[in-house]
């Protein structure tokens, strides 16, 4: 029983950190069809970002949850003025100027900050399960993708934000027709889906370290889990992160994490074959 | 002069220039710089094989290192079982491809838009890269050879002459067979290109569906270019393996794949040629940065400049904001201004540019 609960915390774990890794791409592949294969690198920096603040005397807290959206949020809208805006509607060339932009920012990184990796300990101690202990940040990092998933579904569904950002989403010429100003719907989108990456960097900073080359590692999941999930933001992205999480955890716990990892990744490619749309391709087609 | 003749001459050109290159620089240059050159030839054959699956197939392929790494660690594994090399050399040809055509027809035929074909391509290399970075105990090991995992298999011994295992391979051989292999490649592609199959191809790139109702069917020739561009791949590997007579799972890595793309992205896409000069320029431009010594300087300068992601990734960027087609198609745009302006002046009638 107690194995059982244990069992269900990490696979509730393992997909609340896929759907907290995913969902910035979800919200720049899902509105504005870019690939953005720096995508991981933002997640560095937003780890960065917190451990650097933290090592300054900032509250663990709010360099993880304000200080760390807000650098990587600007980092993004730089970003997209500089580079992805001149890039609209040509997606592999997108997909190619961001995958520059990752080795860019692996190799700025690793001449700051050096070929290792640095940790700041995760607070919050640890909880007892019967025979078992786990980290109670574990149940931390499943809370906050609960509240970052719910706020993005709040304001997709209620504010005039939100309203603006799917009509532009939808028809951006029609939007445009109403008064809407389409780049900088754009601009504002990227620096969101940008800060939503910084804060998953940070919150899972304390679990897996950061280092100038660990973008790789979530890289290929958030991307896996985007398209898997198809073309609705929100519920595409948290059903192909419980369908993968799931694997993933049962696959790591059966036998090892890098099986875990490869069982992960051949769902995806099998799953991408079967729905080419993604699982909102087929089911719950109406949904945010 | 016509577009025909002047594709002409530039096939006597590189033919050449390719030959010359080949026969007088082990006589001029020391040994280092040949060792240097040989791996140059042997990543331009790489530069090839996607120029050929992306530049005329139009297939994104993120994991063209995926077939470059399968074919070097078949041919080191072959080699530890085998001991003599003449199979182990077509093993790392056929088994890359075979292993692409197995994928092709996963994604040809389930007809998957190509950006998520790179999405799929780029997800099996990381596969590969995980799985085989994780076998460093001893017990992973096929037949005699361990396959070392994160450290890599060392001490791969060298090729010989064809059924003839006392005859190795020396360093000059080794240039012979690489630069010789690479005008080999780059002659047969293009070959293949001006026959009917290449006429095919290029027109499912430009237009798919059109191609199809004209009754080709675009899954089989893109299986076949894919299936193609692995087994080249798997070679280049093979001579890579020789080469440093050392595999790691690095060259499955993302750093690899991305250097591919981008020697074909500097050269440009739809010529052969673009990409063997890309593929030679970047190199011969990371080793005089000194970008391959991982530790890089003491300054923040140094540290910056010998610093091969971030140099790449400038260059990345800058070639798909402001050269997007590349070099060599540019440059033949510049030429083809230059030269109608004087075909004008002289008042003959304009003819239209062939591309290559």
């Amino acid at each position: 029983m107690d194995l059982f609960v244990l069992l269900a915390i990490q696979v509730l774990y393992a997909v609340a950190s896929l759907a907290l890794i995913s969902v910035g791409l979800a919200i720049i592949f899902g509105m504005m069809r870019v690939i953005n294969l720096a995508h991981g690198e933002f997640l560095m920096l937003g780890g960065y970002a917190a451990i650097v603040a933290t090592s300054h005397g900032i509250s663990i807290w709010i360099s993880m949850l304000i200080v760390a959206p807000i650098v990587v949020g600007v980092i993004g809208i730089v970003v997209e003025r500089t580079i992805i805006r001149f890039l609209y509607g040509r997606m592999i060339d997108t997909m190619l100027a961001t995958w520059g932009l990752s080795l860019f920012l692996v190799g700025l990184t690793t001449a700051i900050f050096g070929n290792t990796t640095v940790g700041i300990s995760a607070p919050l101690g640890s909880i007892e399960i019967g025979a078992y202990r786990t980290s109670a940040y574990t149940l931390f990092v499943i809370g906050i993708s609960v509240v970052v998933l719910g706020t993005i579904f709040a304001g997709l569904r209620w504010t005039r934000l939100g309203l603006i950002a799917r009509g532009t989403m939808q028809n951006a010429n029609m939007a445009a027709a109403l008064g809407v100003n389409p780049p900088r719907v754009y601009a504002i989108t990227f620096g969101i889906g940008a800060a939503l990456s910084g804060l998953a960097g940070a919150v899972l900073a304390p679990v897996s370290g950061v280092f100038p080359t660990i973008g790789v590692a979530y890289i290929a999941k958030a991307f896996i889990t985007v398209i898997g999930g198809g073309a609705a933001i929100l519920s595409g992205t948290v059903s192909a992160a419980v369908l993968f999480g799931t694997i993933n955890q049962i696959a790591t716990f059966v036998t090892t994490p890098v099986f875990g990892e490869v069982a992960l990744l051949g769902a995806a490619v099998i799953l991408i074959r079967v729905l080419p749309q993604g699982i909102t391709g087929r089911f719950f087609r109406r949904s945010l | 002069m016509s577009g025909r003749n002047l594709n002409l001459l530039g096939l006597v050109l590189v033919g050449v220039v390719g030959l010359i290159f080949m026969f007088f620089t082990p006589h001029f240059a020391d040994l280092d710089t040949v060792l240097e050159l040989t791996v140059y030839m042997i990543m331009a054959i790489l530069a090839l094989s996607l120029a050929l699956v992306w530049g005329y197939g139009g297939i994104l392929c993120f994991g063209q290192s995926a077939f470059f790494g399968l074919g070097a660690y078949t041919y080191a594994i072959a080699m530890f079982n085998m001991g003599e090399s003449t199979l182990p050399v077509v093993l790392a040809v056929i088994l890359p491809a075979a292993f692409a055509a197995l994928l092709g027809y996963f994604m040809f035929y389930g007809r998957i838009s190509d950006v998520y074909l790179g999405v799929i391509t780029l997800t099996v290399t990381l596969i590969l890269f995980n799985s085989v970075n994780s076998t460093a105990g001893p017990e992973f090991h096929i037949g005699a050879a361990r396959l070392g995992g994160f450290n890599g298999i060392p001490g791969i011994p060298p090729l010989n002459w064809p059924f003839n295992k006392g005859a190795a391979v020396d360093l000059e051989g080794m240039f012979y067979l690489s630069t010789g292999s690479l005008l080999l490649t780059y002659f047969g592609l293009r070959l293949l290109l001006a026959s009917q199959f290449g006429r095919i191809i290029v027109g499912i790139r430009e237009n798919e569906r059109r191609a199809e109702l004209l009754g080709y069917d675009p899954r089989a020739y893109k299986l076949a270019t894919f299936t193609i561009g692995g087994a080249l791949a798997g070679f280049a590997g093979c001579l890579f393996a020789n080469w440093g007579a050392f595999v790691s799972p690095t060259i499955f890595g993302l750093a690899q794949s991305a250097q591919i793309i981008i020697w074909v992205i500097v050269g440009g896409r739809g010529t052969l040629i673009g990409p063997v000069i890309g593929c030679i320029g970047i190199q011969w431009l990371s080793a005089a940065l000194g970008a391959n010594q991982p530790s890089g300087g003491s300054d923040l300068w140094s540290k910056i400049f010998a610093n091969a992601p971030l140099i790449l990734g400038v260059i990345l960027i800058a070639f798909v904001l402001l050269v997007p087609r590349g070099l060599v198609p540019t440059a033949a745009d510049v030429a083809a201004f230059v030269l109608r302006g004087r075909r004008r002046r002289e008042q003959r009638g304009l003819e239209p540019q062939q591309a290559e």
